[in-house]
């Protein structure tokens, strides 16, 4: 198979801005042709637009306010899982040979209709994204005789490392009793427990092989891909205390790049919620089941952002259909070695995980420079 | 029959499939191995308790029926526990939302 790679990229700072999604999209467009001096408007053959807005057209309406006249214009939307999904239709445009450069660009805003997954009535009236998470960390915490004090060490994580990413939406540092202490939603789960929805927006350029040199001197290559949607509903989950679709999608991935977890240097990983981030590590096979939090707390205590080095969905912010990307973005500047002060040293091999619902869906991405 | 419009009335109604002999939940009108047409039955009230957590004073908990379907609904009264049989006391459409409130057995 053709190699794809990741030829530029441009991204937003995370906020709570009462921006029109057009405009956040255009944003991180801009963005991207400013760090690409050799892009010219004419090499796009194709734009894909990331988003669970409302707002209709939105590739096209991009395309024009940016000058770009591409041959393939849509829109992609799963939840939150529509970042990934959105560069693995401009990776198959590619591999396929109908495109030779897309542009794919995610953007949401603060009160994205995302968050509500309506047509799920299975949950009843329990359809906000604090249920299902609920229920995961019950059953997690049960299973796996971890405690919420012992969970709270991922937003703490999280946030610290967000606090070297300047276009995080956290802007500050918590304790494990800032954590514990946050507002109480439920039994089993805090404010600090939850990433929030924002407004931002994250776009990345996709190219062959060959054109991808003529942009950049440092391609980072998508090598692995892995999807799996096991439902739609969440009750439909066989256990609430792994991700099935993770597990399956990660295993996908690794057999395409020929690696397998212990090749992988940096990861980011969607920490919707704390207890996300164990189940992930856990379901990606990091480590055993059940023993995420240790390898959390491992991490943390020797301050190594192997990680969500970024400050993962929890330190950044959760805007929707940006995520997926801008997890991607992250494991592209740990590659290249342009992370700053979040650079993991060394990182040849990246990892993104992105899912949607309650892990219904997921998507895993290997990276490599 | 429709799934929607009996819950409104207070009917817990289950979609079945009788040639590949499975339950279809979500309820459809459509079995989802073989398309055939389901047909409707009255669905059993009782279940077990999968899983709970509780907001404010509320208890909600994620019930499994006829071994089978799966929903979440708020508890009327006392404390659950897991595995605990359980029955549909009340259900209902509230904003477009499913309703059900669980009761302890």
């Amino acid at each position: 198979m053709p190699k794809v790679g990741i030829a530029s990229y441009g991204i937003t700072k995370f906020s709570k801005d009462d921006s029109k999604i057009e405009s956040v999209l255009l944003q991180s467009t801009k963005k991207l042709f400013d760090n690409s001096p050799n892009l010219s408007r004419n090499d796009i053959d194709a734009v894909i637009v990331s988003t669970n807005n409302n707002s209709k057209y939105l590739s096209a309406i991009l395309s024009e306010m940016s000058g770009i006249e591409p041959k393939i214009a849509h829109s992609v939307e799963s939840l939150c899982n529509s970042g990934t999904n959105a560069i693995v239709s401009a990776y198959s445009y590619i591999s396929a040979g109908l495109a030779d450069v897309v542009l794919v660009c995610g953007a949401e805003r603060y009160d994205s209709p995302g968050q509500i997954l309506e047509w799920d009535n299975s949950r009843g009236e329990f359809k906000h994204p604090i249920f299902w998470a609920s229920i995961f960390t019950k059953s997690y915490k049960r299973e796996f005789s971890v405690t919420d004090e012992e969970l709270a060490i991922v937003p703490v994580k999280n946030h610290k490392q967000s606090q070297n990413n300047p276009n995080a939406l956290s802007e500050k540092i918590y304790s494990l009793d800032d954590v514990i202490n946050s507002k109480k939603l439920t039994d089993d789960l805090r404010l600090h427990d939850c990433s929030r929805p924002c407004t931002g927006g994250a776009s990345i350029l996709l190219a062959s092989e060959n054109t991808c040199k003529k942009f950049t001197d440092n391609p980072i290559w998508i090598t692995g891909i892995g999807q799996k949607t096991t439902s739609a509903g969440f009750t439909k989950n066989i256990t609430f205390s792994s991700m099935e679709s993770t597990q399956i999608a990660a295993t996908s991935a690794f057999q395409m790049s020929k690696r397998n977890v212990t090749d992988v240097d940096v990861a980011e990983v969607h920490d919707a919620f704390s207890v996300c981030e164990p189940m992930a590590l856990e379901s990606l096979g990091f480590t055993d089941k059940g023993k995420g939090m240790d390898m959390i707390r491992e991490l943390h205590t020797t301050d190594n952002f192997k990680i969500n080095p970024r400050g993962g969905l929890i330190g950044t912010g959760h805007p929707i259909g940006a995520t997926g990307i801008a997890q991607t973005i992250e494991i592209t500047q740990q590659l290249q070695s342009s992370a700053n002060k979040r650079q993991v040293k060394n990182a040849k091999i990246g990892l993104v995980h992105n899912m949607s619902a309650a892990a219904t869906s997921s998507t895993v991405l290997v990276l490599e420079r | 029959m429709n799934f929607d419009s009996e819950l409104e009335k207070g009917n817990f109604i289950i979609a079945e499939c009788i040639h590949c002999k499975k339950i279809v939940w979500p309820p459809s009108e459509f079995c989802n191995k073989c398309f055939r047409e389901v047909s409707w039955r009255k669905g059993s009230h009782e279940g077990k308790i999968i899983e709970f957590s509780r907001q404010n004073d509320a208890y909600f908990c994620l019930v499994e029926i006829e071994n089978n379907i799966r929903i979440m609904g708020k508890i009327s009264k006392g404390i659950p526990i897991t595995g605990q049989q359980v029955k549909i006391e009340k259900c209902g459409v509230k904003d477009k939302s499913y309703n059900f409130e669980i009761s302890l057995m």
